[in-house]
């Protein structure tokens, strides 16, 4: 390159300094902000593509100066603002719950019966054990809990008496999240850490409920729980389902590298993480104000357990959000 | 879009449209605990921060869990209301700290921006919501058995020092070009009414160590750029003189 090409490129450089200054004004205005009018944002492309050449250019000319380094900088800016994924909240949320989360529910369907059989199954092992072996049930209960039952009484009996039903809601919720999300997230040891997760809870809800039975008080038990139960246990076996796929995504990865599959299995299975949660506050809420209350008949828990039960059937479907009108 | 290279020196190459690839350091383990150690302590500070000036407020002291019943005669709503009130933002400040802040700084918190460092899908954009959400989600698994040993070790031991977080969300954690010393973008301009923009940044340059050089030196380097900056000018001899005539130049264009 001649001395003269090359002074005509540094001037050229220089002439567009305040090109870049506005650029970079506009670059960070657009991060802070997500409206901006469509003549700014059809600026910051054509000006990505001329930093792009003045990179080019100082790269060559200025290799080692200030220039280029500012230069790199802005075209990282400028690349990431216009790459930057779109915030549509509100039509993100309906697609998730429309077509995403169905569409996970039906791909999941093997792992969810899987994972409720192992529910199931434990909480038989855990019933018989306790059954055959009552003293065992010291491994899986408080001694305050065992004493309680022995009374003739339940540990849920005085629960609104000792704490308010907000609180109370709020623990059990944020109690039932984490078991939820670490059913998921286990399943990144191989599955292995979600089919332990699930077969423990299965087998101490057995165990519990045959201990409790042991001394007449199962029908009071299921008179607590049959409120948030039903789908408090459909929500963990979800999430246990999902930990299972993400586990497959890791021991069968098909023609993918095993990241590969495990990132694509957590972006797609991970979504239905979103409806778990928000049927959790709900189960929080009942079981924080509604199955504690003695003034509720069992009738009316066995209504509401059903019928929320039905109305999370009617969600992981889609039917809650125009999926059913959409398919007729 | 597909994944984008991460050359051997640790380094995710954006490449685009325009076939002008820019290149950003991924941060080790070094870098990750810098940022997540600045952060920890900023959610715990604000949590209890919280928690003592709204406790103090609503009670006049410090209350504990439970207490308080006496200033208001009713213990058991007190405890309601104090949970509610107090404790439980304090827990969600300290809990949702970087899902929310990760999510509305685009991938970076205020740890990681003085760390200089932001969080980048592979193909180098700013990751999503449901990325981020992932990412966050895999702290659980991160964290065991306690004090995020797990996510240390992963990071040491993986090609890309990234945690199980970032391998399911997809994620990487690169340096910010836009933060590091001297790369902003405002202040690649120095300023030059008319002066050759190489002599420019090479005065640009000499003034930024104008300090640490011995004075012979910055005098013998001064007069070489001012030689060759205005070659018809007498010759300074003061120090201070030579440093004011040199930021005459160089006086950073103002925004």
């Amino acid at each position: 390159m001649s001395a003269a090409s090359d002074h005509a490129l540094r001037s050229w450089l220089d002439r567009r300094v305040g090109v870049w200054q506005r650029l970079a004004s506009l670059a960070s205005r657009l991060m802070r902000a997500r409206a901006t009018g469509v003549a700014e944002a059809i600026e910051m492309a054509e000006g990505y593509r001329g930093v792009a050449r003045d990179l080019a250019l100082a790269r060559r000319v200025m290799p080692a100066g200030r220039t280029r380094t500012g230069l790199e900088s802005l075209y990282a800016n400028l690349h990431a603002s216009l790459h930057r994924p779109p915030h549509h909240w509100r039509s993100d949320f309906r697609r998730l719950l429309r077509d995403d989360v169905p569409g996970i529910m039906r791909s999941i369907r093997p792992q969810l019966v899987w994972v409720t059989m192992l529910m199931a199954l434990s909480a038989a092992a855990g019933a018989w054990l306790v059954n055959t072996y009552p003293e065992l049930i010291g491994l899986m209960a408080s001694e305050e809990m065992i004493e309680r039952v022995e009374d003739g009484g339940l540990w849920t009996d005085d629960l609104l008496n000792v704490v308010p039903s907000s609180v109370l809601s709020i623990g059990i919720l944020a109690n039932n999240i984490a078991v939820t999300l670490f059913a998921f997230a286990l399943g990144v040891l191989f599955g292995l850490g979600t089919f332990y997760l699930i077969a423990i809870n299965g087998f101490m809800l057995g165990a519990v409920f045959a201990f409790t039975a042991q001394h007449d008080l199962a029908l009071r038990l299921f008179n607590f729980v049959v409120a948030h139960g039903l789908v408090e246990m459909s929500v963990i076996c979800i999430a246990g389902a999902a930990g299972v796929g993400l586990g497959e995504a890791l021991v069968r990865p098909r023609e993918q590298s095993r990241r590969e599959a495990f990132q694509a299995a957590s972006a797609r299975i991970g979504k239905l993480l979103v409806p778990c949660a928000l049927l959790l506050v709900g189960c929080g809420f009942i079981e924080g104000y509604i199955s504690p209350d003695p003034t509720f008949p069992l009738s009316s828990r066995v209504v509401i357990g059903v019928g929320y039960w039905l109305l999370m059937v009617a969600l992981l479907r889609g039917d809650l959000v125009g999926r059913a009108a959409q398919t007729r | 879009m597909e994944p984008n290279e991460i050359s051997e020196r640790g380094e995710l190459a954006i490449d685009s449209v325009t076939g002008v690839d820019v290149s950003l350091p991924i941060v080790g383990a070094g870098g990750r605990s810098y940022a997540f150690i600045i952060d920890w302590h900023i959610r715990l500070l604000v949590a209890v921060a919280w928690w003592l000036a709204v406790s103090y407020a609503l009670t006049g002291g410090i209350a504990a869990f439970g207490s308080g019943s006496e200033a208001d005669g009713d213990g058991d709503s007190f405890f309601g209301f104090y949970f509610l009130v107090v404790i439980l933002p304090a827990l969600a400040i300290y809990f949702l700290y970087h899902p929310v802040l990760e999510v509305a700084m685009h991938g970076r918190t205020p740890g990681k921006r003085m760390a200089g460092v932001r969080i980048v899908t592979r193909e180098g954009a700013t990751p999503g919501v449901g990325a981020i959400l992932i990412r966050n989600v895999f702290r659980l698994v991160d964290s065991l058995p306690a004090f995020y040993c797990l996510g240390l070790a992963v990071t040491l031991v993986s090609a890309q020092h990234v945690r199980v977080g970032d391998l399911a969300a997809g994620t990487l954690l690169v340096y910010d070009r836009a933060r590091r010393p001297g790369s902003s973008a405002d202040e690649f301009t120095v300023s030059h009414s008319g002066v050759d923009p190489r002599a420019a940044e090479l005065i640009d340059e000499l003034l930024g160590r104008w300090s640490e050089l011995e004075p012979p030196a910055r005098m013998a380097l001064g007069r070489k750029i001012l030689q060759r900056v205005e070659p018809n000018a007498a010759e300074i001899s003061d120090p201070s003189a030579m440093k004011e005539r040199l930021r005459s130049f160089v006086d950073r264009r103002s925004q």
